[in-house]
C-alpha cells in the first residue's frame, strides 16, 4: 500500500492569548489520499482553519505552539524551516479562501498575479508564464481570458474572483489544494458552479483536495472522505457515504438530525443539538461534547466527564473501511455497564 | 394550510402591491449618466394572520429592501402597503405609532444588531417604553417573561450582549421583537449567521412563537430547505421582481420557473429520488446588475430556455395549474420536480434515554 499524500498525526496547535492558552487544535489525525477529496466539517471555532493554516506554515511562530506531525509526500511540515515551507506553498500545496479579495492584491491585474506565482515557483519566462495564466483562466471558465487577465480583481464578480483564485492556486499543478469555505460567500447557484469546477479540475489534474465547509450537503456532493471536528478534535472520520449513512458519533448524528433538507417529510420536526459550542479557553473535561450529549454517561466519575475518548476504528461491522469515531460508547460497542468503559481508554 | 382560506370580506394582515424602491446611484463617474439601483421593482405580496411567507432569491435581489419597506424602515418609492386594510405606505411617524408595535423585525447579524453598551434588560425595555406599553404585572415582569419565552435565564437581564453566544444573541433579538406583542415579524435571514447546530434551535423557537402566539412571518432566507420547513407560502425573487409565488407544496413539487428550478437543483446534496445525482440545471454567470437589468425577462441572460420573445416582452405573473395561487412569470412555464437531498434522514429520533 502506498502511503497517503498527506498524513497528519496528533496535531496540536495552541495560541497564547490575553485570556489564556487557546487549544485551537488538540490532537487531530487524518490522511488525505492522492487525487481524493477530504471534507472537513465542524462549527465555527472548531479548528478547521487553524489545522489548514498549520499545514501551510502560516501561523505567527511567536504566539503559536505546534506539536505532532504532518507528512506531505515524505516531507515533515511541522517544524520545517520557513524556506522549505515557502517553496512548498503555491507549488505542492496551495490554498483558496472564503474571501478571494483578501488573497488577491487590488494593485495588480489578475493576470499579473498568476504570472508572478507561476514564475516564482517555476522560473519560467515572462511570455511562457503569461500564456500559462491565460490558459488557466480559460480552464476555470472565465470568458475572454486574454482580456480578463488584464483586469483588476475589483472588476470581477464574486464568482469570477473565486474562479481566478482557483486558477492561481492550480497554476503550478500542486498535489494538494486546500479550499477553506470556498463557496460560503457565494450564492447557491454560483456555489454549484464552483463545486462542479473543482470536481472537474480534480478529474483532469489529479489534485487532492481538502475542502473545509460547515455544509453537510456540500460534503455529500463533493467529498470522498470526511473529518468531523469538534472543539479542536476529530470526533469522526471515514468514507463520506458511511459517515453520513451510519454516523457513529453523537455529535455527527446530532448535526444530521438538526439540518432541514428538501427530502424531509413536510412536518419532520428539527432536532437541534442542545446547548452551544464550548469555549476553547476552558473546554469541558473528558469528552468535550459531554455537556451537549444526550448519550453522555452521568455522574462525576463517569468516563464521558473524565476520560478523553480516542478516535477508534469500529470492529468487524465496517469491514476495515477506516470509519472511526471518538466516543466511549463506540470504543466498546454493546458492552456492559458504563464503569467498564473507563479502562478501555488509556 | 390556511393560505387559501382567507376570508375574502376581511382584509389580509398584510397586502403589498406594486411595491417599488429605487436607490439613486449618486456618483456618475466619467460622465456616465446617473441611474438607479432598482432594488425592488413592483412586487405584490399577501400575508394572512398567522401565516409564514418565505422570501427567497440570490443576494441583491431585493429581499432585505422589501423587508425594510414593509417595516417602514425605508420609505417606499411607489406602490402600496396595507396593514389590516389600512394604507400605511406613506404614514407619518405619528400615524404609524399605533401600528409600529405590531410589525417587528429580526435581523441577520446578532452581533451588530444589539447595542453593546446596553444591558439585555435595557434593550428589552426600549420597545415597551417607545410603544407606551404597560403590561399587567409591570415592565420588569414582562422582561423576565420574554427572556423565559426565548429560552434564556431571566437573571441574564443585567448582562451585556458580548457575554452571550451568537445563538443566544439571536434569542435576545427575538425577545426584543416580541416585547411589543407583534402580529407580524419580518425575519431577515435570522439563522444564516448561526452555526449549523444552533440554527435548528432558533427555527424551532420561531415555530413555537408562530404556533402559540399566532404571529405571522415574512421569512427572508436563501436556504431553500429551511424555507420549506418553516413557510407555508414561498415567493421567489430575481432582480427586484417576483418570478414565482406558490404554496409550499406546489413550489417544491412543481416549480415552474427555470430560475426556481435552478435554485432547487443547486441546493448542495440534491439528488434524484433513487439517490443518483440529478441532471442539474446549471446557470452560467452571475446575477446582472440591478442598475441596468436585461430587457424583457430579467432572467433571460442566464436562462437555458430563453427565446427571442424573452428579450422583448416581460412575462407577467400568471396563474398556472399547480396549487392554489401558484403564479409564474415566464413565457414557457413547465413543472419540474427537482430531486431530494442526498443526506439520508436520521434513522431514529436522536432522543435516546440517558444512561444514568
Ligand atoms: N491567531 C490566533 N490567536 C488566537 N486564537 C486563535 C487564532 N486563530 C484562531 N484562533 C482560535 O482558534 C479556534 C479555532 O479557529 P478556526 O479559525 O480554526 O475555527 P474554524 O473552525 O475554522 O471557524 P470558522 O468556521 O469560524 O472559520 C477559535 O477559537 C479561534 O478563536
Ligand atoms: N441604501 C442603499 N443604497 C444603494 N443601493 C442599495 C441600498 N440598499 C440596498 N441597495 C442595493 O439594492 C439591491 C438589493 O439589496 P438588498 O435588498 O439588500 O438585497 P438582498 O436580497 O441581498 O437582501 C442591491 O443591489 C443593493 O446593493
Ligand atoms: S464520549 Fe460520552 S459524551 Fe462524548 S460523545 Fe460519546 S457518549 Fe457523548
Ligand atoms: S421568460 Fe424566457 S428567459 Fe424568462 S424564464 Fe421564461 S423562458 Fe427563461
Ligand atoms: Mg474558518
Ligand atoms: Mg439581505
Amino acid at each position: 500500500m502506498t502511503p497517503p499524500l498527506l498524513a497528519v498525526r496528533d496535531l496540536r496547535v495552541r495560541f497564547a492569548t490575553e485570556g489564556g492558552v487557546v487549544k485551537a487544535v488538540d490532537g487531530v489525525s487524518f490522511d488525505v489520499e492522492r487525487g481524493r477529496t477530504l471534507g472537513i466539517v465542524g462549527e465555527s471555532g472548531s479548528g478547521k482553519s487553524v489545522t489548514n493554516l498549520t499545514l501551510l506554515g502560516l501561523h505567527n511562530p511567536a504566539r503559536t505552539t505546534i506539536e505532532g506531525s504532518a507528512v506531505l509526500d515524505g516531507t515533515e511540515l511541522v517544524g520545517a524551516p520557513e524556506r522549505t515551507l515557502r517553496d512548498l506553498r503555491g507549488q505542492r500545496v496551495s490554498m483558496v479562501f472564503q474571501d478571494p479579495l483578501t488573497a488577491l492584491s487590488p494593485y495588480f491585474t489578475v493576470g499579473a498575479q498568476i504570472v508572478e506565482t507561476y514564475r516564482r515557483h517555476t522560473g519560467a519566462g515572462r511570455r511562457e508564464a503569461k500564456a500559462r495564466a491565460v490558459e488557466m483562466l480559460d480552464r476555470v471558465g472565465i470568458p475572454q481570458p486574454e482580456r480578463r487577465a488584464r483586469e483588476y480583481p475589483h472588476q470581477f464578480s464574486g464568482g469570477m474572483r473565486q474562479r481566478a483564485m482557483i486558477a492561481m492556486a492550480l497554476v503550478c499543478d500542486p498535489d494538494l489544494l486546500i479550499a477553506d469555505e470556498p463557496t460560503t460567500a457565494l450564492d447557491v447557484t454560483v456555489q454549484a458552479q464552483i463545486l462542479d469546477l473543482l470536481a472537474e479540475l480534480q478529474e483532469q489534474l489529479g489534485t487532492a483536495i481538502i475542502l473545509v465547509t460547515h455544509d453537510l450537503g456540500v460534503v455529500a456532493d463533493v467529498a470522498d472522505d470526511v473529518l468531523v471536528m469538534y472543539a479542536g478534535r476529530a470526533v469522526e472520520f471515514g468514507p463520506v457515504a458511511e459517515v453520513l449513512d451510519t454516523p457513529r458519533h453523537p455529535y455527527t448524528r446530532g448535526l444530521l438530525a438538526s439540518v432541514p433538507r428538501l427530502s424531509d417529510a413536510l412536518d419532520r420536526p428539527l432536532q437541534p443539538v442542545p446547548g452551544s459550542p464550548p469555549s476553547l479557553l476552558d473546554p469541558p473535561s473528558g469528552c468535550a461534547f459531554h455537556p451537549r450529549c444526550a448519550h453522555a454517561v452521568d455522574g462525576p466519575e463517569a468516563p464521558c466527564r473524565t476520560v478523553l475518548p480516542l478516535l477508534t476504528r469500529a470492529q468487524a461491522a465496517s469491514g476495515g473501511s477506516g470509519h472511526a469515531a471518538a466516543c466511549h460508547l463506540e470504543a466498546a460497542p454493546g458492552t456492559a455497564a458504563p464503569t467498564d468503559l473507563q479502562g478501555a481508554t488509556p | 394550510m390556511n393560505a387559501t382560506s382567507l376570508d375574502k370580506s376581511e382584509p389580509p394582515l398584510l397586502r403589498v402591491s406594486g411595491l417599488t424602491k429605487h436607490f439613486p446611484t449618486s456618483r456618475s463617474l466619467l460622465g456616465r449618466r446617473a441611474g438607479a439601483v432598482r432594488a425592488v421593482d413592483g412586487i405584490d405580496l399577501t400575508v394572512g394572520a398567522g401565516q409564514s411567507l418565505g422570501l427567497v432569491g440570490e443576494s441583491g435581489c431585493g429581499k432585505s429592501t422589501t423587508g425594510r419597506l414593509i417595516t417602514r424602515l425605508l420609505e417606499p418609492g411607489a406602490g402600496t402597503i396595507e396593514y389590516r386594510g389600512r394604507d400605511i405606505t406613506h404614514a407619518s411617524r405619528r400615524q404609524l405609532a399605533p401600528i409600529r408595535a405590531q410589525i417587528q423585525m429580526i435581523f441577520q447579524d446578532p452581533y451588530s444588531s444589539l447595542n453593546p453598551r446596553q444591558t439585555i434588560g435595557t434593550i428589552l425595555r426600549a420597545p415597551l417604553d417607545v410603544n407606551d406599553i404597560d403590561p399587567p404585572g409591570g415592565r420588569d415582569r414582562r422582561i423576565e417573561e420574554l427572556l423565559a419565552t426565548v429560552g434564556l435565564n431571566p437573571e441574564h437581564r443585567n448582562r451585556f450582549p458580548h457575554e452571550f453566544s451568537g445563538g443566544q444573541r439571536q434569542r435576545i433579538g427575538i425577545a426584543r421583537a416580541l416585547a411589543a406583542g407583534p402580529s407580524l415579524i419580518v425575519a431577515d435571514e435570522p439563522v444564516s449567521a448561526l452555526d449549523v447546530s444552533i440554527q435548528a434551535q432558533v427555527i424551532n423557537l420561531l415555530e413555537e412563537l408562530r404556533r402559540d402566539l399566532g404571529i405571522a412571518f415574512v421569512f427572508i432566507a436563501h436556504d431553500l430547505a429551511v424555507v420549506r420547513h418553516f413557510c407555508d407560502r414561498v415567493v421567489v425573487m430575481y432582480l427586484g421582481r417576483v418570478v414565482e409565488s406558490a404554496d409550499r407544496e406546489s413550489l417544491y413539487e412543481r416549480a415552474h420557473h427555470p430560475y426556481t428550478q435552478a435554485l432547487l437543483s443547486a441546493v448542495p446534496g440534491a439528488t434524484g429520488p433513487d439517490g443518483t445525482r440529478l441532471e442539474r440545471i446549471r446557470l452560467s454567470g452571475d446575477v446582472p446588475s440591478p442598475i441596468d437589468p436585461p430587457s424583457g425577462c430579467r432572467f433571460r441572460t442566464r436562462c437555458h430556455k430563453a427565446q427571442d420573445v424573452c428579450a422583448m416582452v416581460e412575462p407577467p405573473l400568471t396563474a398556472v395549474a399547480g396549487g392554489p395561487g401558484h403564479e409564474v412569470a415566464c413565457h414557457f412555464p413547465e413543472p419540474v420536480k427537482v430531486g431530494s437531498a442526498k443526506i439520508p434522514a436520521p434513522a431514529a429520533p436522536a432522543q435516546p434515554s440517558r444512561t444514568s
